[in-house]
């Protein structure tokens, strides 16, 4: 059953990530790209965010509540200390995200162009995520 | 934003005469948060039926880790969902280009080499900051996280940099 609700979870989360743009790179560098250098700010992306932020802001809270249906609980993050590591990790992941405009989500959306871009960049993410992991060991 | 409501007036109260206004539209703000809320909507069933934050790279790692690295037979079975919430991933975009090609109209553009060095960065920083733009932002931020609000404001601030300076390049 999870099986199945996580692939249904993923096919809509992969269908919204489309529609919404976040998929399209050019989209995401127009976002970034405040001070408008490359061309006009594109704003939609903040419509995004902003939809799904509202939604589980409200959802999140309600859900919490209770317990969740196929879990004997929730797994909710502990942490909640402001580190370095958060710091130093969160900016290094904004320097490769204003690179290519991709983040692993959409990458993950992207894979079914099967284009050597996705690829080599799913290949860097997953190398870099084992000497992150290994660095903050 | 201003255009962007003046347009929606004009679209309401006369006949659609600028269809380019009309998709600009449609693109910029109505997909956006159409495209929004569903993302709210799957997170929230994760997090309802799994009791999990949908972290896309925390979901990436652990895969790979439980399957190749830390191996434990019990803990294998129960990370199977993390595969298949990736493989739905992938099949989400598969019929969103299926029946909206209109939506995969871009292409990469840029040297092969930077998408490596892009993809280091963001693997690195994802597992150092324990997140990225789903875990962080769309699910972080709702739970009103000061780790996933300060990682949030960074990781779009260094993007915003690194977009800056290519630009002035």
């Amino acid at each position: 059953m999870t099986k199945i609700i996580s692939t249904l979870c993923g096919c809509l989360f992969g269908f919204a990530l489309s529609i919404s743009g976040m998929i399209n790179p050019q989209k995401v560098i127009g976002f970034l790209d405040f001070s408008g250098g490359l061309g006009k700010w594109d704003y939609s992306l903040a419509f995004v965010m902003f939809g799904a932020v509202f939604f589980n802001f409200f959802v999140f809270r309600f859900i919490l509540k209770g317990k969740p249906f196929l879990a004997s609980k929730f797994y909710i993050p502990e942490a909640v200390k402001v580190d370095k590591n958060l710091i130093l990790g969160s900016s290094l992941f904004g320097i490769g995200w204003g690179i290519s405009g991709i983040c692993p989500g959409p990458a993950m959306v992207n894979l079914s162009t099967l284009s050597p871009e996705i690829l080599a960049f799913l290949f860097f993410v997953l190398i870099g995520m084992f000497l992150g992991h290994k660095l903050s060991k | 934003m201003v255009q962007v409501a003046y347009c929606w007036i004009n679209q309401k109260f006369k006949s659609i005469k600028d269809m380019e206004c009309y998709n600009k539209l449609m693109e910029n703000v109505v997909y956006a948060l159409i495209g929004g809320v569903l993302i709210g909507i799957s997170t929230s069933m994760m997090l309802l039926f799994l009791g999990r934050i949908t972290g896309v790279s925390g979901i990436l790692f652990q895969s790979f880790y439980h399957r190749f690295v830390f191996q434990n037979d019990s803990s294998k079975e129960k990370d199977l969902w993390r595969w298949f919430f990736l493989a739905g991933l992938v099949l989400g975009g598969f019929f969103a280009k299926l029946f909206f090609p209109q939506f995969f109209n871009f292409q990469f553009t840029g040297p092969l080499w930077l998408f490596c060095i892009s993809g280091l960065l963001v693997g690195i920083g994802t597992k150092l900051g324990s997140g990225c733009t789903s875990g962080h932002g769309v699910c972080g931020i709702p739970r009103l996280s000061i780790r996933s609000i300060i990682a949030t404001i960074l990781f779009i601030f260094s993007g915003a940099i690194t977009v800056f300076i290519r630009g002035a390049l």
